[in-house]
């Protein structure tokens, strides 16, 4: 077993997010730091959520961590040591936004499109190229589709690697729901 | 003039501004050539592509390199805060910008502050954030498919993402939604809902529904919304009236995608050199 393996399993024990009044939630400068944060906390075994932040600290394109409050230590240090550092820790008691978790799917025949929230990402059923990416209006997602469209879903880079935005992340959700598909 | 401002996926393309021209599958401004994908780029294509049917003076965009991280887009927001109240702009077509409240604001403060208020439509990354703070009622025309017009209908999400899933994004229920956001304040003078059907509403309801010709393609191809957007944006600017402009830009969006005899896969620069048979069969 490596040693992450082994600290994963053995050193840290995560506390499920989303139960009782006792979470928090980790604001960071951008989306992109968001998804850096979530890659890192979910490899290492958390069990947190990527949620919308509250009102009162929503900037535009915001996303956020919910974790249970309790474990901020353990989870601050593992993103320090990646050199991770979130804006702010907050505590929160009401309910977040969920991210959407609706999808549809239109069979045009030899192409297939899953839409997540605004995102539609579509697939030669044949040979799995990406032949299109549709909606958004983030910045990124011209650049997304600039670099996904004409691979394979193998071989094309996942949204979440170089994605920055909200629309990026919906795109994300859609490739994954393609890919469970296919 | 029209103004078109948004970006292009270049991180470190700068920021420009001027006339906008289109050579071949490239949109130039200033001597800074970008490709025509989708984006603003599509958008500017298709204004282009109807000014220079109709005759018209040729769009003048603001373009910024931006990939997600939103530094182009504080530029531009920066920029157009500063300068806009000096322009002279009949309509305005905000587009492809990163989503920031603040940023938002101050640039529609500038604008309140033009000699003459023009005609401001946004789509994309622009309509979100106009929605996210509240002043969607201060524009004239948003043109959101209908899984953006379920975040218009939900008055607590601040971004497509967060839409509520009992706001079922689903073609049948456009009508409800587009109620549904005009009770919340959260929609414009006017809504242009694109999809398999197209709707031209405001306050009072549905005013004309476009439905013809049929592409079912066209829901996959990116862009087919930032032409519609483009098309609209050129027609308003001509002197068309808001409503009959949507309409007219719905048909003619809807005929240059049947022109393009598109798949899935067709890219929306096959569409865009429609645009000018699809115009002359209409007006």
């Amino acid at each position: 077993m490596s040693l992450f393996g082994f600290l994963k399993k053995e050193t840290f024990r995560p506390a499920p997010a989303g139960q009782g009044l006792d979470r928090g939630i980790l604001v960071f400068e951008n989306t992109s730091e968001v998804i850096r944060a979530e890659n890192l906390l979910k490899a290492w075994g958390w069990d947190i959520k990527v949620m919308g932040p509250p009102p009162e600290i929503r900037t535009g394109c915001d996303l956020v961590i919910e974790f249970p409050l309790i474990q901020e230590l353990k989870i601050m240090s593992i993103l320090v040591k990646d050199d991770i550092r979130p804006l702010k820790v907050v505590p929160v008691s009401s309910p977040l936004l969920k991210p959407v978790s609706i999808f549809q799917i239109k069979d045009f025949g030899r192409h297939l499109m899953v839409r997540a929230a605004n995102m539609k990402l579509t697939i030669d059923k044949e040979t799995l190229i990406i032949v299109n990416v549709s909606g958004g209006g983030c910045p990124d997602i011209p650049y997304l589709a600039q670099e996904m469209i004409g691979k394979s879903l193998r071989d094309a880079p996942s949204p979440r690697e170089i994605g920055h935005t909200l629309c990026g992340y919906a795109l994300q959700l859609a490739y994954e729901e393609i890919k469970s598909r296919c | 003039m029209l103004a078109v401002i948004g970006t292009v996926p270049i991180e470190d393309f700068p920021l420009v501004s001027g006339e906008a021209t289109m050579e071949d599958d490239r949109i130039i401004i200033q001597g800074s050539p970008v490709s025509i994908n989708r984006g603003t780029p599509a958008l500017l294509a298709a204004a282009i592509k109807t000014c220079q049917t109709l005759g018209y003076p040729l769009p003048f965009g603001y373009l910024v390199g931006d990939t997600g991280l939103g530094n182009g887009s504080s530029r531009l927001y920066e920029y157009l805060s500063n300068n806009l109240q000096q322009l002279g702009f009949n309509t305005i077509a905000f587009h492809y910008l990163q989503p920031d409240v603040d940023w938002h604001n101050r640039v529609l403060f500038a604008v309140e502050d033009m000699k003459d208020r023009p005609i401001l439509i946004a789509d994309a990354g622009f309509m979100y954030v106009a929605k996210m703070s509240g002043e969607a009622s201060r524009y004239n025309l948003f043109t959101p498919d209908v899984g953006e017009l379920a975040f218009l209908a939900d008055e607590e999400a601040p971004h497509p993402f967060y839409t509520r899933g009992f706001i079922l994004h689903e073609e049948t229920r456009a009508p409800e939604l587009i109620s549904r956001a005009y009770r919340h304040n959260n929609a414009p003078q006017y809504l242009l809902v694109k999809g398999e059907k197209d709707y031209v509403a405001d306050s009072q309801g549905i005013h004309e529904t476009v439905d013809a010709p049929v592409e079912k393609a066209m829901e996959a191809i990116g862009g087919t919304g930032d032409t519609l957007t483009g098309i609209v944006a050129a027609l308003i600017e001509g002197g068309i009236g808001t409503r009959e402009a949507a309409v007219i830009a719905a048909r003619a969006n809807r005929l240059s995608g049947h022109y393009a005899k598109p798949t899935p896969a067709t890219q929306v620069i096959d569409i865009v050199k429609h645009i000018p048979r699809a115009l002359g069969d209409i007006l």
